[in-house]
């Protein structure tokens, strides 16, 4: 059964052209995936990611479960509202899934996690918790938006109350804050400046519609996935799964190896799988020649072996094609990319392309 | 509702073909198969004065979703390719039947033109989409 969000009417008004994403009827866009890409680097954009699933941990031993789930360590976290990416892996150092965790108390955090890994992600977590005095909670009391680009902490700014600006003036990024049944955080999934706010369910048109009226513009899951893939930003189920380790997916700075004596679900398998070394590393590659990259697509490395793209696309910002690639450890400077049958060469890079509206390549 | 001229034929896989002035007949992709694909991003054309068979794919359209192969609706030599689509691919999505043309070519078999759709039964066959 398709699930849809509170914002969805809003987006049919709004001209949406809707899309099934793993179950749940959401947007693609509103006429120009290209345009909205645009929007979010040069102006603001919103994005509904309602979807995603809101999960509060509370209890005694909330920060011990935590410690114990993830492969980054909550420990770090100690002024309320400040977030943390972690993967969550499985005990062969799989990742289960990637998110972020909102620290409120020692007993109480918030975690969104992806929305096609729901129904697994709280299993996993529930099995984990078995031996932990915690309770979990899933949120779907919240609709949530994400506002971004340049603009977006200004004009959002204009619709908050008078509280709920007085609440985020200064709000350093990656930090949150709950205000007046709003949880804002200063978070995103674009390389651009702005907030993810969880919004209670009877707020959800007043706000959509005071951001449309504020120049705000409603964007898609098409622009929300080129404007990641610039900035560097892994998607679940196409970058990496349960059979891939964060050190082969750009994930080796989300693991939290101090203090040694902290153990974590996925921990031993890491450890050996550094000693070992591993055999593969998550590039960008921009493609030199003419064509566009797409997941799946064979990557060979002359001399060395072979890989495959993991996402790939047209960067509305670089005109140029992009893509994240898994390659052999030992792969250099260039590769060539099969597109349909002819070798197209590509120059290997960091994976992170655009920031803050800025080319990095 | 998708923009179909009345002026032009269609083949079933969203080519639209234009006989001009000169005999020549130009090619392009549908209003419809443009809203379909989303944003173009990319279009890789025939090499001029190539021979195309009918039905041949003999072009890529690459939109923001998907790779799709160009068909040549009828038979003939490659005489002229759109060379403003290299810079400037979202032509095919802001005038597919103008600017966002594709190519030209010299018909081998002009009364290929016949088996090609008209206007109406191109429409009705998209309105089934």
């Amino acid at each position: 059964m398709t699930q849809t969000t509170p914002f969805h009417q809003l987006h049919i008004d709004a001209g949406a052209r809707m899309v099934d994403f793993g179950g749940w009827d959401m947007p693609l866009n509103y006429g120009s995936q290209v345009e909205e890409h645009h929007t979010v680097r040069q102006d603001a954009g919103m994005f509904d990611v309602s979807h995603m699933t809101i999960v509060d941990v509370t209890g005694k031993q909330a920060k011990e479960y935590l410690r114990f789930l993830l492969a980054n360590d909550v420990a770090k976290l100690t002024q309320s509202g400040k977030a943390l990416y972690s993967g969550m892996l499985n005990e062969a150092g799989g990742v289960v899934d990637d998110l972020i965790v909102y620290y409120i108390n020692d007993e109480f955090y918030r975690v969104v996690v992806n929305a096609s890994t729901r129904d697994k992600d709280l299993a996993w977590m529930e099995k984990q918790g078995a031996d932990f005095e915690i309770s979990l909670q899933e949120r779907t009391d919240f609709a949530m938006l994400a506002i971004q680009g340049p603009n977006a902490i200004e004009k959002t700014q204009a619709v908050f109350s008078e509280a709920q600006q007085q609440a985020t003036a200064g709000m350093g990024v990656f930090f949150a804050v709950d205000c007046e049944g709003f949880f804002i955080a200063r978070t995103g999934y674009t390389g651009e400046d702005g907030y993810e706010i969880m919004i209670p369910l009877d707020k959800v048109e007043s706000f959509w519609n005071a951001l449309m009226a504020a120049g705000v513009k409603p964007c898609g899951l098409g622009a929300r996935d080129t404007l990641r893939l610039e900035a560097g930003m892994n998607l679940y189920g196409s970058d990496m799964d349960e059979e891939v380790s964060p050190l082969e997916a750009n994930m080796g700075w989300t693991i939290s190896w101090e203090p040694a004596e902290r153990n974590f679900v996925g921990r031993k398998a890491l450890e050996q799988q550094k000693a070992e070394g591993v055999q593969n590393k998550l590039v960008g590659l921009v493609l030199e020649g003419k064509g566009v990259l797409r997941a799946h697509q064979k990557v060979v490395v002359e001399g060395i072996g072979e890989g495959e793209t993991t996402s790939g696309t047209m960067s509305p910002t670089l005109k140029k094609s992009i893509a994240f690639a898994r390659v052999p450890k030992a792969t250099g400077e260039s590769v060539t990319v099969e597109i349909r049958g002819k070798q197209i060469p590509a120059r290997v890079v960091k994976a992170c392309f655009v920031r803050k509206g800025e080319p990095l390549v | 509702m998708s923009d179909i001229p009345s002026e032009l034929k269609y083949a079933s896989s969203h080519e639209w073909a234009r006989v001009e002035d000169d005999g020549s007949v130009t090619i392009g992709i549908t209003d419809h198969a443009q809203n379909l694909l989303g944003d173009v991003v990319y279009v890789e054309l025939p090499e001029l004065e190539a021979e195309v068979a009918s039905s041949d794919e003999i072009a890529v359209v690459e939109s923001v979703k998907a790779a799709s192969d160009i068909y040549a609706p009828i038979s003939g030599t490659i005489l002229a390719v759109n060379e403003n689509l290299e810079e400037r691919p979202e032509l095919v999505n802001e005038d597919p039947y103008g600017d966002g043309w594709m190519f030209r070519l010299e018909p081998s078999a002009i009364d290929e033109m016949d088996n090609l759709l008209d206007a109406e039964s191109y429409g009705n066959e998209v309105a089934d989409d």
